[in-house]
């Protein structure tokens, strides 16, 4: 994901002088690294200074540019959050937040470098919208629309280096804003966004080969704002739905489409597989980290083999 | 683009005059709401009439200087100059603070004029270091003027920007600091002394520094235009919170609360009797 970002910047950044990258002395390297060497003046490493980097994000937005933030999802949202609030949602300018790293990708860095409150957080703050692309194809099309987009803030919830591409057989094209459909099956519904996907679909494969249904997955990559008619026609169609998240229970996707659920007075079984709401305390791969705080495989496949039964 | 209006006739008027009027305007405003930041606004009324009327090109139509108050509860002065060079209108000024009108207690983007939304402090530095940093790239001629309250260098974004400036060599910066000694509780000096000296710590960052009264026009003007160019450059301006009136200079109510009737026109009384002194 993070070469694909730092590919598609750099060719965008080529043809469009107004584009510029602010990084807190976190870069990705490869086409960056070009991007620097070319237009010197338009990359911008401000050193281990988060706050300096979205207020400078906000004054350059305002002089014409559009500028992308960069560095670890965490140190991106949370660290700068008032000036994130106040430069650049309040103010509304068209700034990309770039936070690599999100949910537990550095899964041996521990909770200092883990993202899961990034949604709920994000998404209560006016004006932001927010992307979490599921793989390197769904990034270029992320990254594309945030470099044209004009309308405000996007916090952009990258993972790290190495995901597979999973999304090269869907017909219908990414846009933002709306839900697609990966596979379609009947019964039960999964939706689930970003670097976890990857998981969810291996999860499904396995248990479809076992099982007598075929649950549909369908990618909400925009988080902010939600696409509702879809999810709606979702949360009418299918007798279950089951939401997966890196991601909090509280304030994320799922308790957000329980909430539709409710408003719409339709019936759909809600269930969320997010995390449990703890800090990891525990070292290893992802999908480790993940099954400590509740969504991991295990968990999915139990609940698949719950629902089925 | 700002459109700039009648600025010849109060540029024929000298410094002291055009600030007597602009503390009596603001002092005008407080006798419609119950507070409005007037001591925070008299300390900086010569910095920013300065600004206005002598340091920064706003009348070119081609490129404008930009100021931003970083210390955004000091507005009141930047509203009242605004809206005598026509850029604010009366009806705005006179319904400061009220859902009719569309002035707040702190500048607001949306608001002609003003080029940041402050209030929140430790946040101007850095937009004015961002819209500096685009007009270097763009090499045009603007200049990015700040205004900073002393408070506010206690934000570690504050040296955020200022350290990031002098790494990217931004000339075209200049940060004023209102150094009026007053922190919200207590007075800088007291309270902090570590704040002491505040030039040698801009100097050590690499910043051209000089330190001036601030409430001396001549003094603010050369020190800003005769400032070398080559660096960033801050000017420390020494005041006086609630300068300008006797009995609100540096006591600390004056903050925030506005003046009774009785305290209006005895404001209003000693500001006359300056203007014939």
């Amino acid at each position: 994901m993070r070469d694909k970002f730092a590919e598609t910047f750099y060719d965008l950044g080529c043809k469009d002088p107004t584009l510029c990258i602010i990084v807190a002395d976190i870069s990705p390297a490869g086409s960056i690294s070009k991007f620097r060497t070319e237009f010197p003046a338009r990359f911008i490493n401000t050193g281990v200074s988060e706050q300096i980097m979205i207020g400078m994000a906000a004054g350059m937005a305002q002089r014409g540019f559009r500028p992308f933030v960069y560095t670890i999802a965490t140190f991106a949202l949370y660290r700068p959050l008032e000036f994130i609030r106040i430069d650049l949602a309040y103010q509304n300018l068209p700034v990309t937040i770039v936070g690599i790293g999100s949910g537990v990708s550095y899964s041996t860095l521990g909770a200092t470098h883990h993202t899961y409150e990034d949604i709920a957080i994000a998404s209560a703050i006016p004006n932001i919208s927010i992307i979490s692309p599921c793989d390197p194809l769904e990034v270029i099309e992320a990254t594309k629309w945030c470099a044209s987009n004009t309308s405000g803030p996007v916090y952009l919830r990258l993972g790290r280096a190495g995901e597979p591409n999973i999304t090269s057989e869907i017909q219908e094209r990414w846009e933002f804003g709306k839900v697609r459909c990966l596979i379609k099956g009947t019964r039960v519904a999964l939706i689930t966004y970003g670097v976890l996907t990857s998981m969810v679909v291996e999860v499904t494969q396995q248990f479809t080969q076992n099982s007598t249904i075929q649950p549909s997955i369908y990618l909400c990559s925009t988080l902010k704002p939600l696409d509702y008619s879809k999810l709606v026609e979702i949360l009418e169609d299918y007798e279950s739905v089951v939401v997966v998240e890196d991601h909090v229970d509280l304030g994320g996707l799922g308790m957000q489409i329980r909430a539709l659920n409710d408003k719409s007075r339709l019936r759909a079984k809600i269930f969320q597989v997010g995390l449990n709401g703890n800090f990891a305390k525990v070292y290893g791969t992802s999908d480790e980290v993940l099954d400590s705080l509740g969504s991991g495989k295990e968990t999915l496949i139990d609940l698949l083999r719950a629902i089925n039964s | 683009m700002t459109v700039y209006g009648s600025e010849i006739n109060l540029k024929n008027l000298n410094s002291k005059s055009r600030c007597i009027k602009w503390r009596k305007r603001i002092l005008e405003v407080s006798q419609k709401v119950s507070a409005l930041h007037i001591a925070p606004a008299f300390s900086c009324i010569e910095i920013v009439d300065s600004l206005y009327f002598s340091i920064m090109k706003l009348w070119d139509e081609e490129e404008q200087d930009v100021f931003i108050m970083s210390k955004g509860h000091g507005c009141m002065i930047q509203y009242v100059i605004l809206e005598a060079i026509g850029v604010l209108n009366s009806f705005d000024i006179q319904n400061y603070c009220k859902p009719v009108g569309k002035l707040g207690a702190h500048p607001d983007l949306s608001i002609p004029g003003i080029h940041a939304s402050t209030g929140s402090l430790g946040h101007g530095l850095g937009i004015a270091l961002g819209q500096a940093h685009a007009e270097s790239i763009k090499e045009s001629d603007v200049i990015v003027y700040c205004l900073l309250s002393d408070g506010e260098l206690q934000e570690g974004s504050t040296w955020e920007a200022v350290m990031m400036a002098a790494n990217l060599n931004s000339k075209n910066l200049v940060a004023i600091v209102d150094y009026n000694d007053f922190g919200g509780l207590e007075k800088m000096t007291k309270g902090f002394p570590a704040f002491a000296p505040l030039k040698a710590k801009f100097e050590a960052f690499g910043w051209e520094t000089v330190d001036v009264n601030g409430h001396d026009f001549r003094e603010i003007v050369n020190a800003i235009l005769n400032r070398s160019r080559q660096r960033p450059f801050a000017l420390i301006a020494h005041t006086t919170k609630g300068k300008g009136v006797s009995f609100m200079e540096d006591v600390p109510i004056w903050h925030y609360r506005s003046p009774n009737s009785q305290e209006y026109e005895l404001a209003i009384a000693e500001l006359t009797r300056g203007i014939d002194a």
